[in-house]
């Protein structure tokens, strides 16, 4: 009913002023346009898309991208994500190295690992291959074999900032010893 | 009920003592005081801005992001009690010597820090020599190597531990999933002629018995 009236109006006062004309077409010309619109703004609501490497692909290649990744397949090669998330899925095999701002690694990796902000192996994640990251998490039943640079500034060769060297780790062994005062 | 209040704050009959210097106790896990640990790191801290450490042993989490925060050093894993398990589970313990020599990557004098752990207690005593060797090599001058030397022999099988650091005067023992293996107890003079080349910089007898020894290399 609402609609109707407001319909109506630009069409049957055209000749008693513009500024309620104005008022009407405005959301009216706007609604056809913003069709489109709802899409793109839901991209940029989400801010991050992230997309999925199926558990039945293979790449062997370079592997560039500006989108968070979640690989669940087998990758040799070279993987660059420099400005995204990179998560190596449980069933992922990848032997590449690895460029990411942030890499989850729950499955398996053989390569160099570099990461402007943190690197996170999970309970039963794997990595043969040296680390580069000023942050480092290894939780308890994951592989690592190699080296772990955390200099600072050595280790955000891949990225601008090299930020303070703090590390942390998701074992359950972070607690600070309360009774630590009492030994000897 | 006198006699209740004070067994809750006693020890019971039969209750065994707390291993070495343990002040509590958690699940398996002990706290144990370390004198040798602090001095370790201040060493380190103090022989390089950026410094280059070898872990001997398994890889825990807490360990690395201490010493990231700490040091904000280059840490590189060399589990050797994985490989001491590996050849213990398969009867080639007497192969290890030979691998131990070509197993690090590392060059001469490249190395501010080691940290054996307890690792030469399991040790064979060619395989011990070879990384002896190998750990003089990889040290450059004013490097420091920490390591933990037992003064009771256990002849068949002991468990390995894993070394936490909860903090940087404490370690929390904890039971390692390893087969472990019989322990060898090392005189001082065995140990100071095996690393020829470092000196013994400190050396501490705790109330366990273990020897914690810092061994450095001339600068």
């Amino acid at each position: 009913m609402w609609k109707r009236d407001d319909a109506a109006k630009p069409n049957a006062p055209a000749g008693q002023g513009p500024a309620p004309a104005q008022h009407s077409p405005a959301p009216l010309t706007a609604e056809p346009t913003s069709r489109p619109a709802p899409t793109g703004d839901t991209q940029r609501g989400q801010e991050r898309t992230v997309v999925n490497i199926g558990k039945s692909v293979v790449i062997k290649g370079e592997l560039n991208g500006s989108e968070d990744l979640t690989i669940e397949g087998q990758v040799e090669g070279k993987i660059e994500l420099r400005q995204n998330v990179l998560t190596i899925g449980a069933n992922a095999r990848i032997k590449a190295q690895v460029f990411a701002k942030s890499v989850i690694i729950l499955g398996e990796v053989t390569g160099n690992v570099s990461a402007s902000e943190k690197v996170d192996i999970r309970d039963n994640g794997s990595v043969d291959g040296d680390i580069a990251a000023p942050r480092v998490a290894i939780a308890e039943g994951a592989h690592f074999r190699g080296s772990i640079d955390m200099q600072k500034g050595g280790a955000a060769k891949s990225d601008t900032k090299a930020p303070a060297a703090t590390a942390s780790t998701q074992s359950s062994s972070q607690q600070t010893p309360a009774a630590a005062g009492a030994n000897r | 009920m006198l006699s209740d209040i004070l067994r809750w704050g006693g020890k019971r009959p039969g209750q065994p003592d707390p291993p070495g210097d343990a002040p509590a106790a958690r699940g398996g896990d002990t706290l144990v005081s370390s004198k040798a640990l602090p001095k370790f790191l201040s060493a380190i801290a103090h022989q390089s801005e950026t410094p280059v450490l070898i872990d001997l042993g398994p890889v825990i989490g807490a360990n690395v992001s201490f010493f990231g925060e700490q040091l904000g050093c280059k840490l590189f894993i060399e589990d050797l009690f994985a490989d001491y398990d590996r050849h213990a589970r398969a009867g080639t313990l007497d192969e290890l010597a030979g691998t131990l020599d070509k197993r690090f990557r590392h060059e001469d004098s490249s190395v501010d820090g080691i940290l054996c752990w307890d690792v030469f207690d399991y040790l064979p005593k060619a395989a011990a020599q070879a990384l002896a060797r190998q750990i003089v090599r990889m040290l450059r001058p004013g490097g420091s190597v920490m390591g933990f030397f037992c003064s009771t022999a256990a002849p068949v099988k002991a468990p390995f531990t894993k070394y936490e650091i909860a903090d940087d005067k404490t370690l929390r023992h904890r039971p390692h999933a390893g087969i472990g293996g019989a322990k060898h107890v090392l005189l001082n003079r065995d140990i100071i002629k095996m690393f020829d080349g470092l000196i013994v910089a400190d050396s501490f007898l705790l109330k366990s018995n273990t020897r914690e020894i810092l061994l450095k290399r001339r600068s």
